[in-house]
């Protein structure tokens, strides 16, 4: 074995890699926050007495967590177009993550409403706000202050799941990885430094949302 | 949609529809086998390694968890090769995923001991047991009792990560599919029915989670 480590391919090459982890981030933070509607609807859904709207959201989140979230984003990105809907690829990730997130953020959702107290529910009521005003106010920001950590943990692991969309040649930062490796060759180097960044990057995240947490949580 | 066009094709690939579910049960399983017993050893050496090893173990596992396993896939199958460790893709992929698996195995056991008060360690101390009897009689079953469960439910993990080797050229189930419509571009009803496939599999294991969990819960 003679493999001489030469970063130079890497670091000609750096601010792609830099554009990747960008687009990554923010393919994660768009994802999120649209899937936080999807699960905030499907955990009331959940929650709820009605039985059929129970049906649909428990469906919604079995099937998508039992299902491998690449033949979800091949699903979107290939099949799709059959029914007519054809979406950018960059589009179509998005879409694919937005509802891979929504399926285990209603989990977490129905975990911090089932958690809250009935008396929150029952305080709104009292002094005259309507059923929807109290969810609103009430319920709703009380039970995410309660979960954030859990929030961030999902945060980590869809920005870690963005990688898959190189699968579907997104810019991102594994995909510039594998064409500096099969451009130039400096194998061991694209990875080492690829890899780097994602740990640091989920480093810097998990430390930055910690400093949030601790700042949101509600006191006492 | 022609619905009696997709059974007649799905007919035709039953072949390779098997072949695929086999190779995917296989690489699943194997990755599970080997990542639980390097995760055993992983999380004793996190919870009773000398120092030195402890901080190596624990880059180890931060590093393996904070790297997205599709770049652990996509890593070991290039770099192995270039540094003259001779891998077929299937061994490669399979080496990441049980990398994947080790560090979640090593964190549930490290979670699990860490999990059991104090107070019964020197409670076994205080009626003259040994480090071994402790482990073995007192530790251990707790921490099984608790790790059963989480265990089975990472298994569903290794499961959806092992269409992770469709990219590296391992005809896996997702591979299989993915050629399958490359010739017939039914692409809407084959991903359905190999996303159905995961579902099933995927499912049972969940429930059979569940099912432990009741079992080994204490009553």
């Amino acid at each position: 074995m003679d493999y001489r480590l030469n970063f130079d391919a890497v670091w000609r090459d750096f601010d792609l890699l830099l554009s990747g982890l960008g687009l990554g981030l923010g393919l994660a933070v768009v994802s999120i926050f649209l899937g936080s509607f999807i699960g905030l609807i499907a955990a009331f859904a959940m929650i709820s007495k009605n039985k059929l709207w129970r049906g649909i959201a428990m469906t919604y989140v079995t099937a998508i967590r039992n299902t491998p979230i690449l033949v979800l984003i091949f699903f979107t990105f290939f099949a799709l177009p059959q029914f007519g809907v054809r979406l950018g690829k960059i589009e179509s990730f998005v879409f694919t993550l937005t509802f891979y997130a929504g399926a285990y953020l209603t989990e977490v959702f129905r975990g911090g409403l089932l958690a809250l107290p009935t008396g929150l529910r029952e305080a709104g009521l009292a002094i005259g706000m309507t059923e929807f005003r109290t969810k609103l106010s009430l319920t709703i920001p009380v039970m995410i202050r309660n979960v954030l950590p859990a929030l961030s943990n999902n945060f980590i692991s869809l920005f870690k799941d963005t990688s898959l969309a190189a699968a579907i040649a997104v810019p991102e930062l594994t995909f510039y990885a594998r064409q500096i490796n099969v451009n130039t060759f400096r194998v061991i180097e694209s990875w080492t430094v690829a890899s780097l960044m994602y740990v640091f990057a989920c480093y810097f995240i998990a430390a930055g949302l910690r400093h949030y947490e601790r700042k949101l949580a509600i006191p006492g | 949609m022609d619905f009696s066009l997709f059974l007649n094709e799905a007919w035709i690939a039953r072949g390779a529809i098997w072949d695929g579910f086999q190779m995917t049960v296989a690489i699943s399983a194997l990755a599970i086998i080997l990542g639980t017993v390097l995760g055993v050893v992983v999380g004793l050496a996190l919870v009773y390694g000398w120092a030195p090893v402890r901080l190596f173990v624990r880059i180890y596992v931060d590093f393996v968890r904070g790297t997205p396993v599709f770049v652990l896939v996509l890593a070991s199958f290039y770099i192995l090769s270039i540094i003259g460790i001779q891998l077929s893709a299937f061994q490669a992929g399979v080496l990441a995923i049980t990398v994947f698996c080790s560090t979640h195995v090593g964190e549930m056991i490290r979670g699990a001991l860490a999990a059991i008060h104090r107070g019964q360690i020197e409670a076994a101390k205080a009626i003259g047991l040994t480090f071994r009897q402790t482990f073995q009689s007192v530790l251990m079953p707790q921490a099984l009792r608790q790790i059963l469960p989480t265990w089975v439910n990472a298994a569903t993990e290794m499961v959806k990560a092992s269409t992770l080797l469709s990219v590296i050229g391992v005809a896996e189930l997702l591979l299989s599919t993915q050629q399958i419509i490359s010739r017939n571009f039914l692409s809407l009803e084959f991903y359905f029915m190999a996303g159905f496939i995961y579902f099933v599999i995927d499912f049972s294991i969940e429930r059979f989670g569940r099912y432990v969990e009741r079992k080994v819960a204490y009553s």
